[in-house]
């Protein structure tokens, strides 16, 4: 995120899509009722009625995958109404005009039409966000899970830039981070396409960098996703390591990657649970939690903390740092390396962003990249003065709708996502007793109405079907969601919500579209 | 975050007060994030697959054999047929070692994780 945590408290305005913090962040939803009891005001765009839209000043249930239009619309009239901040774009930006002819292709009542939020609407919300002094913008993967996600988060930048607001300490733009250290495992080239820091893999400078700090030769080609390696199983990847991630349930369409799994000619995964995918490894090695090791761990507001071992892993399992060192010797690497400070030496070195981050100077608050030298203190919040680039750049962001929508056949919109007892695949947290006990059964949000259609009551069961396979879930009715829409979150192994999911793919990110497909509903009879 | 360690098991999570962060406060996942560690579902030895059943193998035994599988495919149909997914819950250490042990071992950049998921 440009800017951090404590910042948002601050804003005057938080235009909110795409994330329910209220259940996924809630250390950051604090933050954000900290801005609401100070005056600001939040704005909040989902189609659902989520947890964080009922604490909103204004809710806006646009439909599903409609957030281009709606920010179009927005848009369009902060440019009728000169609310944008034109010294801004003179002397920070470029690429205005081509991008200020895209937004006048719009008018507010084409995005009302499209996303169904009334015309007067969409021009009150954009008048808050353009007016106040400071307007941070939050989204999550409401906004990145579309086939269009990449140009979704084009448009939220757009906004930001149009009025000015990025590089002050209550502006910005937020992406929500998940899981612990998806910051950091992005941060350390974890990515087909860049090494630590972002550097890029077809740089041929950087590449030279690196094969002489590694003495290797290096590929200059980016490598495959995981959505595209699980689909080249026992074609293009023969073998896979997979550490502590669960394909098996993660990834959209699992019946299909279920199959995939057991093509590869070799598959070791580590992990410190049999995970839904560690069952078709052909070697499962046990690695240690959190509390068993020493390292660091990066947050959404790009700030390394240190995280210290306070047990031993059971039995024989070792630290995950131990086994990848094991395997790099094994495999004629140098990987002798005395401990993780050691490794963060090498980091320091190659990447430049996190030089002066050493473990002598993380103690208890750590630190925020960029941090280039031992004598920097941090960055609390990015572009200040300047963009990373040097001029912030205006793009066009290109509106796609959903690949799959409700037909005569799948009538009703399917959008999955999380709640707030567990994480992701439920490996950790439904093994934790205290969560398991707040949600214990797989559901199904649905509407009243539709709920009195089908004639099923609270709990009882439903069959939602999808082109690409069938689960049964509990009904919860509740009128946060549209008639015609059912939300189910996926971190169930008995009833795999992303069976049902289209495994289409933004083309640039390559992230799948799990927030709008078509499904059918039906009550499961006993 | 704190952890309340008794003979060696971890027992309770605490808040930590000095913490920038979560400045004394922990949600719903935190204030439960011990309770996964102690769980008899814990892997506590290396297991290979036999047949449909897995068996216990020594650490030096799977390490020999992750090397040598993986060395075997590289040799057979190229250094790209290899790839790996590391993990948005280690640690920034290990993820580095990770696309280290990817990229140098096999010469190509098949590296990825759950970010987008």
């Amino acid at each position: 995120m440009t800017n951090s945590i404590t910042d948002l408290a601050g804003s005057e305005c938080i235009f909110i899509i795409g994330s329910n913090a209220a259940e996924s962040h809630p250390i950051i939803m604090g933050e954000i009722y900290k801005a609401m009891d100070a005056g600001g005001t939040v704005i909040v765009v989902d189609p659902r009625r989520t947890a964080v839209a009922e604490n909103a000043n204004i809710h806006l249930a646009i439909e599903p995958g409609t957030d281009i239009p709606l920010l179009a619309g927005m848009m369009r009239h902060i440019i009728d109404e000169g609310l944008y901040d034109a010294e801004f774009i003179e002397e920070r930006t470029e690429g205005f005009d081509e991008f200020r002819q895209f937004v006048e292709g719009w008018t507010v009542e084409e995005a009302s039409r499209q996303c169904g939020i009334e015309s007067s609407m969409i021009r009150r919300v954009a008048e808050i966000y353009a007016k106040a002094d400071e307007s941070a913008v939050v989204y999550c993967m409401g906004i990145t899970q579309h086939v269009c996600g990449s140009d979704n988060v084009i448009a939220l930048c757009d906004l930001a830039m149009l009025c000015g607001n990025v590089g002050t300490e209550h502006s910005g733009v937020y992406p929500l981070r998940g899981q612990n250290n998806v910051q950091g495992a992005c941060d350390m080239g974890a990515l087909p396409n860049v090494y630590p820091a972002y550097q890029s893999v077809t740089d041929p400078d950087i590449k030279a960098k690196f094969e002489e700090a590694w003495g290797r030769p290096l590929s200059d080609k980016p490598g495959l996703t995981v959505v595209e390696m699980v689909r080249s199983a026992g074609s293009k990847i023969r073998g896979l390591f997979i550490m502590a991630e669960n394909p098996a349930l993660s990834e959209p369409d699992v019946n299909h990657v279920v199959e995939s799994l057991s093509k590869f000619d070799f598959l070791v995964v580590q992990d410190i649970f049999m995970s839904e995918t560690a069952r078709f490894a052909d070697l499962v090695l046990p690695g240690s939690s959190f509390a068993e090791k020493d390292g660091t761990f990066t947050n959404t507001e790009r700030r390394f903390q240190l995280v210290r071992k306070a047990i031993d892993p059971p039995g024989s399992a070792k630290q995950d740092f131990s086994i990848l060192c094991m395997l790099g010797n094994a495999l004629g690497l140098d990987f002798n390396y005395e401990s993780p400070a050691d490794v963060m030496s090498e980091i320091n070195r190659l990447a430049p962003a996190y030089g002066g981050i050493t473990y002598d100077r993380l103690e208890r608050q750590g630190l925020q990249w960029p941090c280039p030298n031992e004598e920097h203190p941090g960055t609390r919040f990015l572009h200040q003065g300047r963009f990373t680039r040097g001029k912030g750049l205006f793009v066009v962001p290109n509106h796609v709708a959903p690949q799959e929508l409700p037909d005569d056949e799948y009538p009703w919109y399917l959008n999955t996502g999380r709640m707030f007892a567990h994480y992701h695949t439920g490996t950790l947290t439904r093994r934790a007793k205290q969560l398991d006990r707040e949600v214990s059964r797989p559901y199904g949000e649905i509407n009243s109405e539709d709920a009195t259609q089908l004639d099923v009551g609270e709990g009882g069961a439903l069959r939602v079907t999808s082109r690409r396979g069938s689960i049964v879930v509990d009904a919860k009715i509740t009128d946060r969601v549209k008639k015609g829409s059912i939300f189910i979150p996926f971190h169930f192994t008995e009833a795999r919500a992303n069976t049902l999911t289209n495994p289409a793919l933004d083309p640039r990110s390559k992230t799948p579209e799990f927030k709008v497909c078509a499904v059918r509903v039906e009550k499961e009879e006993s | 975050m704190l952890l309340k360690v008794v003979d060696g098991r971890v027992v309770d999570t605490l808040p930590d007060r000095e913490s920038v962060v979560g400045n004394g406060h922990l949600c719903i996942k935190g204030w439960s994030a011990h309770e996964f560690v102690h769980h008899p579902d814990r892997l506590t030895h290396p297991l290979v697959k036999k047949g449909d059943s897995f068996e216990q193998i020594s650490w030096e035994d799977a390490i020999s054999l992750a090397a040598e599988k993986f060395r075997e495919i590289a040799e057979q149909y190229g250094g790209d047929a290899v790839g790996g997914f590391s993990s948005a819950k280690c640690t920034n250490e290990e993820n580095y070692l990770f696309q280290k042990l990817i990229r140098a071992g096999f010469q190509n950049n098949n590296v990825d994780h759950c970010a987008r998921l």
